[in-house]
């Protein structure tokens, strides 16, 4: 047990290892073994993540399962999950036998493929349970590397832009965030990530050429870090890479970009940014905010207007990680439950709606929308399971993306009523750009030659879509699985940035007043901690 | 005392009379017959001697009434230099004897440039520096025109001779500046005349002067104008061995002499290096951009990585030090695995250095396509590989001691240098199929590729333990 988490984020990189020493040619029978090496690998993944999920007590909001060992240039190798990490372990190793089950039919250097997927589950898992800050830049900044290759190589037609443009973007952000990291070091002392938690970065203003800046230190850290992670996410004006790196990247590529790596960005706000400039935070929040709101409407307009399905869908994404950002940045209790659920929800839904893409792409090879219509006459079972995956993206209520999204307005109206409003519109236009693809693509007469001899779904494409349907279903109906795991953690985190900020909450409920009366207390304790 | 102090210079002593045995076996055998045997010999020698500098105890002596000192500063800088050297020679032979520039000079001249870098590494004194420095740039230029009947390389040593004897001229002139205004030439007589919070400006004068001409030798921008045309123009191997030990030995060099003869005053130099360091890393980066020889390329990059370097001289701490030391070794390592590959670039037997010859490496030659994907990965510091944590190590430095700006320089430049890195990772995976590079490096050429790239992956774990050397070296020097 006691290097759970080490076993969890490292087998996969040693399934890609014996892949690459033992398995050789490109013949049929290599690639079919490298493709079940794959999949038996990633599944063992997650049944060893379930372990570690049903062990992890909810209640305990520091962390758990920590693993220490001394590492080089006074750093250390630290993992450990709480509340807010443990669930995207989960989704990444759920969601990787799915996407190796999506690269079934790849037959152009598949041992390599499969080999680029384990690297990459690796260093995604490896950014969920980092605890030294630069062991977490390590894993986020290594898995460019992987992804950079699968478009580049595996992609489709303009494969090399998208692969340099996605590179590019994001290596610029996060370098930012390096020399803030690196700085931070300096200030504290240490990249363990629990001690910066509770560090307090100076917040005094500072003037730098002239200009003063409120928040000093941790505005200017907090910039840093909002560089790396709203390229990430990706936030409107920086979403630019998105569109370009999914339409290009293979049907797998997609899915772990949509579900995974952009939840990167999100889990980056919620372990560094909120809980370690506070103040920083606070007062570009309202920015951020409407950020946020800007990137619902504006991308859920641009949706609406695409040709080209997997567009569509990342466009889709960009306002769906809108609602995300806005609920981190309200810092309340809702928002930050609301932004961690729709992160997970986009995880399942998102990924599920690439999958939706990719299977007619791999039976016509063109993601046209105009080029489809008709589908459910000849492919019923396909048309149910677009229909359940477009009404969760919409954020019909019983479908997982109705939670996340009512949670984050619930919490942003609270805090700014207007961006809820504008926000609010994104969600009409989701409806609109998500039922309008499903019309054209599924409904009406089957009038396209091309289409007649379309098949429905085989029997893996309905093993994948089967446990995303499951979740997208089970969390609609039931969001406390989630909730009840991330709670205890969101209150902390909330109660920590209330704190530094000297904010009381006005409609405290009973547990946030036992939270507030205990802060008070250890004020009075230590009178140097109440200065702000 | 004489015989103590020949016994504290024995690895320079050795060496050259090693240099002058293989001359005169070389002129007495008559020619060539014994190239390749000599460069063997050489090679074994560069590692004995490695060897010997290594066992050593880890105090600091001084010879020839401080004129020479071999400390463990010394001692890491001349291993690694020793060690690339002798990896240089061993990898550059098949690629001699393909061009049938296979001469007995070859590793004499390389020895011989070997002990001047040995000499700069542990001068103390303004003229031990120079003669090291000079004995060390004559064995180069005549190694980059090594190729006499190319008029490129003719060219290329030409161009090298011309503006290293300025260089020289420069340091010279620095060098009796400073003489005049310090009274000594000995490190420790000038710190010792620093008084105040700033240099008296003859002393600066003199100071800016010797770090032109030093500038010129780690090829940081703006005298850096050499280097992309002598890294085209020499052959292959001398072209990497020029990217590899000198650069080294220079860059030993200029920080033992900040440190230890200005070390008091670190805001007067700090402001001058510091600025060789933000542009060399600027200029590295943008003037690569359009390069499509890889040889051109790799001579930008190296300004880059110089300018990196110099972030840890700029920081002009203990950790400055100790990562100016590190990056310097990470650097060696990546770049004699990337020439290691270089080296074996032909088709239909001829040599070709473009870019383009790339193409779709990963086909014809996967495993070493994957080997110079991690070691460009590497160059371009991306984590986990070696070139991150000498990134990193430098920024630490560099930030630490409030040049915060300066690293956000460096690392804004460090993307930029990735588009060109990751553009030949580009070529080799997803370019158009084109005719294949020749299969048939010699096997010491693959297996330092290979081995360059496993040390720069592996290399993550505890970095080999050269961060504890480093770090002892850099103590020995900032006291």
């Amino acid at each position: 047990m006691l290097s759970l988490l080490s076993i969890i984020t490292f087998l996969p990189a040693a399934a890609a290892l014996i892949a690459a020493v033992f398995l050789h040619g490109e013949d049929e029978v290599a690639q079919r073994n490298a493709k079940w090496l794959a999949l038996v690998a990633t599944l063992a993944t997650f049944a060893i993540s379930l372990i570690l999920l049903f062990s992890f007590d909810p209640s305990d909001t520091g962390f758990q399962f920590v693993e220490e060992h001394a590492w080089i240039m006074g750093l250390t190798y630290k993992l450990g999950v709480d509340g807010i990490s443990v669930l995207f372990v989960l989704l990444t190793t759920f969601l990787m036998p799915i996407a190796i089950g999506a690269c079934w039919n790849v037959t152009h250097r598949v041992k390599e493929y499969m080999i680029a997927f384990l690297l990459l589950e690796t260093l995604m898992i490896g950014v969920f349970v980092a605890l030294d800050m630069v062991l977490f830049y390590l894993f986020f900044e290594a898995g460019l590397i992987p992804m950079f290759l699968i478009i580049g190589i595996w992609g489709g037609k303009n494969r090399i832009y998208a692969a340099f443009k996605f590179f590019l973007y994001t290596f610029i952000g996060s370098v930012l965030m390096l020399v803030a990291m690196i700085y931070m070091y300096g200030q504290a002392g240490t990249t363990d990530i629990p001690t910066l938690l509770s560090y307090e970065f100076d917040a005094g203003p500072i003037t730098l050429l002239g200009w003063q800046i409120a928040g000093g230190a941790q505005t200017l850290l907090f910039l840093a870090f909002f560089a790396s992670f709203a390229v990430k996410m990706p936030m409107w004006p920086v979403h630019t890479w998105l569109p370009d790196a999914h339409v290009q990247a293979p049907t797998a590529g997609s899915v772990v970009l949509a579900a995974v790596l952009l939840k990167m960005g999100g889990y980056g706000f919620l372990r560094f940014s909120l809980p370690m400039f506070p103040v920083g935070s606070e007062i570009l929040a309202p920015l951020v905010l409407w950020m946020s709101a800007i990137a619902i409407v504006y991308a859920s307009l641009v949706a609406m207007v695409q040709d080209d399905m997997k567009k569509l869908v990342a466009y889709s994404s960009v306002a769906h990680m809108g609602f995300v950002t806005m609920g981190i940045f309200a810092a309340n209790q809702q928002g930050l439950d609301g932004a961690i659920f729709q992160m997970l929800s986009h995880g399942f839904v998102s990924g599920a709606l690439f999958l939706v893409v990719g299977v007619v792409y791999d039976r016509m090879h063109t993601r046209d929308i105009d080029a489809y219509g008709g589908l459910v006459n000849r492919m019923p079972m396909y048309a149910a399971v677009f229909m359940l995956f477009t009404m969760a993206n919409v954020g019909l209520p019983g479908t997982s993306g109705f939670v996340g999204e009512f949670l984050t307005f619930m919490a942003v109206f609270q805090v700014n009523t207007w961006v809820a409003a504008v926000a609010a519109t994104g969600v009409i236009f989701s409806a609109g750009y998500g039922l309008w693809l499903y019309r054209r693509v599924i409904w009406g007469q089957l009038i396209k030659d091309s289409l007649k001899s379309i098949t429905d779904m085989d029997l893996r494409e309905k093993l994948m879509f089967a446990p995303l349907v499951v979740m997208t279903l089970l969390l609609g109906v039931y969001p406390a699985l989630i909730l009840d795991v991330i709670s205890p953690s969101t209150e902390a985190l909330v109660a920590s940035y209330n704190d530094a900020n000297g904010i009381v909450p006005e409609a405290a409920t009973s547990l946030h007043a036992v939270t507030d009366a205990s802060h008070e207390t250890a004020s009075e304790a230590a009178p140097a901690a109440s200065s702000h | 005392m004489t015989s103590v102090d020949l016994s504290i210079a024995l690895p320079e002593i050795l060496l050259s009379l090693w240099a002058m045995v293989a001359l005169l076996a070389g002129a007495y055998f008559g020619k060539d017959r014994l190239a390749s045997a000599l460069t063997w010999a050489t090679v074994a020698v560069f590692i004995l001697i490695a060897v010997l500098v290594g066992v050593q105890d880890l105090e600091t002596h001084e010879a020839f009434g401080g004129l020479f000192v071999e400390d463990s500063f010394a001692r890491f800088a001349k291993m690694a230099m020793l060690l690339a050297g002798a990896a240089v020679l061993v990898m550059g032979m098949d690629y001699l004897e393909r061009a049938k520039m296979m001469k007995f000079e070859y590793p004499i001249l390389v020895a011989l440039s070997m002990v001047g870098m040995m000499v700069m590494v542990s001068a103390q004194d303004l003229i031990t520096l120079y003669m090291g420095l000079e004995l060390q740039s004559l064995a180069l230029y005549v190694l980059a025109a090594f190729r006499r009947d190319s008029v490129k390389a003719t060219e290329a040593g030409l161009k090298y001779f011309v503006l290293g004897a300025l260089a020289s001229g420069l340091l010279l002139y620095g060098a009796s500046l400073t003489y005049g205004y310090a009274g000594t030439t000995r490190f420790d007589g000038i710190a010792s005349v620093i008084t105040g919070e700033h240099l008296p400006v003859g002393l600066l004068m003199g100071l800016a002067f010797m770090l032109a001409g030093l500038a010129f030798k780690v090829s940081a921008v703006p005298f850096h104008m050499w280097t992309p045309d002598v890294y085209e123009g020499a052959p292959t191997p001398v072209t990497a061995f020029f990217a590899t030990a000198p650069k080294v030995a220079a860059m030993a060099l200029l920080t033992r002499l900040v440190i230890d003869a200005f070390g008091a005053v670190p805001g007067d130099w700090g402001q001058i290096v510091g600025l060789l360091a933000g542009l060399s890393m600027v200029v590295g980066a943008v003037g690569a951009l359009g390069q499509r020889n890889l040889k051109r390329l790799m001579a930008y990059s190296s300004i880059t990585h110089m300018g990196f370097a110099l972030l840890g001289v700029t920081a002009g701490t203990e950790a400055g030090v100790k990562a100016t030391l590190l990056y310097m070794a990470i650097y060696l390592t990546m770049s004699v695995g990337v020439f290691a590959f270089m080296l074996t670039m032909r088709r239909e037997g001829r040599v070709v250095s473009s870019i383009d010859d790339l193409n779709m490496l990963s086909k014809t030659q996967p495993i070493q396509a994957l080997a110079m994907l991690v070691l460009f990965f590497s160059l371009a510091g991306v984590p986990p590989f070696l070139g991150f944590w000498a990134k990193f190590a430098v920024l630490s430095a560099v930030i630490s001691s409030g040049y915060v700006f300066l690293a956000v320089v460096g690392v804004i430049s460090s993307v930029i240098a990735a588009f060109y890195y990751i553009r030949v990772v580009y070529f080799m995976y997803f370019g158009t199929e084109g005719d294949p590079l020749d299969n048939d490096g010699a096997p010491a050429q693959r297996w330092m590729t290979l081995g360059a790239a496993a040390i720069t992956i592996l290399g993550v774990i505890n970095l080999f333990g050269i961060e504890g050397a480093a770090a002892v070296a850099a103590q020995a020097l900032v006291q």
